[in-house]
């Protein structure tokens, strides 16, 4: 048997077995089968990605199930594996069944451990189905199988209003970018007429040039269906547009973020695009849209993570910001670094969830930075563990020094990204390049920022009403685990001035008597494996992944423009140190403003108040959404319910036909008075009847 | 001369009488028990009248049918009375309405 069946389907046979079994079958076996099924699939994950690592390993194609066959439609089940799907598997198995370890721990304390880890299996299940698909239509099961796993996993405490919301918002944001996916297969078969991959792709370059027609107009065939199909990947990754979902994802439990919202789903849009990426290739209009919408989503969600208190939303529109790096990186040809990031980015940002996730931990559920402070010495291992992915994120290393190029992994994928940005020397590439170099020290400042409030500084726990609660409470952990993540939804409230004061003098001072305790080993084993990727997935990988003459790692996978990869290595030097430049400067301010000199932020706030409002309210995406789209939507909605359902359906149908029984009997009621002689009147008046009739006839 | 048609005009009237009787009355079953014998009693008078006037005996027979029943209904009716006095303490015929569902 093949092991690709085992990695793919025993996690769905776990969430199966997990999620009917439920409470009959309690927590621990759930836990156990579902994390057991994880590391077996990670086990046989890692040799097939190996063996494409060390050249061995051909692609293969194994099929599974006949699935449609209709005329010229034809698609089977089938499980297709290259370099692509290897590094897709290998990352989503190794974060899932580390999250899956994680979640023993942070989800000790709830009620529906069995529901939460079959949700999880059940993502992984979808995910994998979506990066192993031969064609079209199976990844686009897989892709609405992850964005179900989602709305499940969001709305996981679904007892919390903001949290159901939050989830339905997720569904419906992606719908609309599915309507573009969906819009971009039906064209891609009517064009192809077929929806296997490897066909559309050899038959893509023939179709350059030809045009198509859409919406009463004709356009370019290859450039109306990459962005159609980018659209799909715009919504799954939350690129700016249909970024407004991802944030509010937060309301999930700590570790889905960390694989959902951060390692893996949310990265479909950059794999969809890289396993496209020959169709891509062939259209420079819609590479130009790709690295435009990329750039712009990496500098805008960058700019928003400078300015929130909630710890992760700062890591939610940080991994916003850094799908922008994948997109705009494939969007000007550099499909193995896109690739490359997103593999390190997997381990690095599933490591900061995680990191925060032990900090909420920690800290009795409370989630604004605000009320951190001085957890250094508190919990030293997530400290560390934090540290490096902050180190990792922030991309610090060296580029030729003395011969030696090496950092930790966000150096690498970032600083390979921002280089090829730059020599691909198009216009919409240099645009490209000073986003992500602003956004890079957007990035350094707002992590080193996350770092500084959090765990150096004093105490500022005190103010904070999860830990008066934790403090008052004698049994510190007995409370209702429902009672997460309150902080979340009162952000973005109030006067931003009176908010943005950090170490408050006078109240909030101190630890309240509080004493946060480490996170237990089920928690921090995934911390200090995650920790080791953060650190040296890029330096390890970097040669198979993006150096020259490595499209026999990719082997045909995705486009390797070997041209671009030379290019990059001809940068002019101060391209090369402007990544580590922006950094330390980014690491400069966060230090001066949030260490040094904590009256700064507030004092800068007061300053650049319309600005800092505007930014700190998420560049009112959502109040504008809320004016386009909800409200009339909601207006529409009670207009067919008021006037079109209750005004003229119910009023005329059901609630009518019920008022004519009403009245009706409420005349034969008066009929039947119980009056003998009432009746013998009714008896005689129908003889008298029947007699007239017989004899009148 | 008295012809058929002044039986017929007085058997007419009674039988309306008890008609309305049976209708108008509010007060008393008894009541209504003696205008259902008015009602037998105009028809028993048509009965003669007619076979009278036709020479045929066949409805004078039948009246003495009608008037065996009429006593049979009478003493049926009256027992029917007695008894549902003893169980309701009241045979006012506005009370007796329990047929209303």
């Amino acid at each position: 048997m093949n092991s690709i069946l085992f990695i793919v389907f025993l996690p769905l046979a776990a969430a199966i077995v997990a999620g009917l079994g439920n409470k009959a079958l309690g927590a621990v076996p759930a836990k156990v089968l579902t994390t057991g099924a994880l590391f077996v699939s990670c086990a046989l994950s890692w040799p097939i990605f190996l063996g494409f690592l060390s050249g061995t390993a051909e692609a293969s194609v194994t099929p599974v199930l006949h699935w449609v066959r209709s005329g010229a439609m034809t698609f089977d089940w089938a499980l297709r594996v290259d370099t692509l799907t290897a590094v897709m598997l290998v990352v989503i198995t190794s974060v899932s069944a580390l999250v899956h370890l994680y979640s023993w721990g942070y989800m000790d304390e709830d009620p529906d451990q069995p529901r939460f880890f079959a949700y999880l299996s059940l993502f992984t299940f979808a995910m994998l189905m979506l990066v192993t698909a031969d064609n079209l239509v199976q990844m686009f099961f897989g892709w609405e199988g992850v964005g179900l796993a989602s709305y499940l996993l969001i709305g996981f405490w679904f007892r919390k209003p903001s949290a159901c919301a939050a989830a339905i918002k997720a569904f419906v944001v992606n719908r609309v970018g599915d309507l573009g996916f969906m819009l971009g297969i039906f064209g891609t078969f009517l064009v192809f007429q077929t929806t296997s991959i490897p066909a559309i792709l050899a038959a893509a370059p023939g179709m350059a040039g030809s045009t198509i027609g859409f919406l009463g107009h004709r356009f370019d065939t290859m450039t109306v269906l990459c962005v159609l199909l980018f659209i799909g990947a715009m919504g799954k990754s939350a690129q700016l547009g249909l970024h407004t979902w991802l944030p509010d994802a937060m309301e999930g439990p700590t570790p889905v973020s960390a694989l959902i919202h951060a390692a893996t789903m949310v990265t479909a849009g950059v794999f969809m695009v890289c396993r496209l990426s020959p169709m891509f290739a062939t259209s420079p209009t819609a590479m130009h849209f790709v690295t435009f919408i990329g750039a712009a989503t990496c500098f805008f969600a960058a700019t928003v993570g400078t300015t929130q208190w909630d710890i992760k939303r700062v890591i939610a529109y940080s991994t916003c910001s850094q799908l922008g790096y994948m997109f705009f990186a494939a969007g000007v040809g550099a499909f193995g670094s896109a690739m490359f990031h997103l593999f390190t980015h997997a381990f690095f940002k599933a490591l900061l969830f995680l990191g925060a996730g032990s900090v909420i931990h920690a800290m009795h559920h409370e989630q604004d930075m605000r009320y951190y402070g001085g957890l250094r010495k508190e919990i030293k291992w997530t400290f560390w563990a934090m540290m490096a992915g902050t180190l990792a994120i922030t991309g610090v290393g060296v580029s030729d020094v003395f011969g030696f190029t090496g950092g930790f992994a966000g150096f690498h994928s970032k600083d390979s990204i921002l280089e090829a940005a730059f020599a691909s020397g198009t216009e919409i590439g240099s645009f490209a390049f000073w986003c992500g170099i602003t956004a890079a020290l957007m990035t350094s400042f707002y992590s080193w920022r996350l770092v500084f409030l959090t765990f150096y500084g004093t105490p500022r726990w005190a103010a904070s009403e999860h830990i008066q609660h934790a403090v008052h409470d004698a049994h510190g952990h007995g409370h209702d685990a429902h009672g997460h993540d309150n902080h979340a939804a009162q952000e973005g409230a109030g006067d931003p001035h009176a908010q943005h004061h950090v170490p408050d003098p006078h109240h909030g001072e101190g630890t309240g008597g509080y004493h946060p305790h480490e996170s237990p080993l089920s928690m921090l084993i995934p911390l200090g494996l995650l920790s080791l990727g953060a650190v040296f997935a890029g330096f390890v990988f970097a040669h198979a992944f993006i150096s020259e003459g490595t499209g026999e790692f990719w082997k045909g996978a995705l486009v390797f423009n070997e041209h671009l990869i030379h290019a990059m290595h001809g940068v002019p030097v101060w391209v090369k140190w402007a990544p580590f430049t922006v950094m330390a400067i980014g690491f400069v301010t966060a230090w001066y403003a949030y260490l040094k000199n904590p009256k700064l932020p507030e004092a800068f706030v007061e300053q650049m108040g319309v600005v800092h409002k505007f930014v700190f309210n998420k560049w009112y995406f959502d109040e504008l959404y809320n004016f386009l789209f909800v409200r009339p939507a909601f207006w529409l909605g009670r207009v067919f319910w008021k006037q079109g359902d209750v005004g003229i359906i119910d009023r005329f149908g059901p609630n009518g036909a019920a008022w004519v029984v009403a009245q009706g009997s409420r005349v034969a009621q008066r009929v039947q008075s119980g009056y003998l002689y009432s009746y013998a009147l009714v008896m005689l008046i129908g003889l008298v009847m029947g007699i007239s009739w017989v004899v009148v006839r | 001369m008295i012809g058929i048609e002044h039986y017929v005009v007085v058997s007419s009237i009674l039988f309306v009488l008890g008609v309305l009787g049976i209708f108008l009355n509010r007060k008393n079953v008894i009541v209504i028990l003696m205008a259902i014998e008015l009602i037998l009693l105009a028809v028993n008078l048509n009965l003669v009248a007619f076979s009278s006037f036709l020479g045929d005996l066949t409805g004078q027979i039948f009246a003495m049918f009608v008037l065996t029943v009429a006593a049979g209904e009478a003493a049926v009716g009256l027992a029917i009375l007695v008894i549902y006095f003893r169980g309701r303490g009241s045979i006012a015929v506005d009370d007796v309405n329990r047929m209303k569902g």
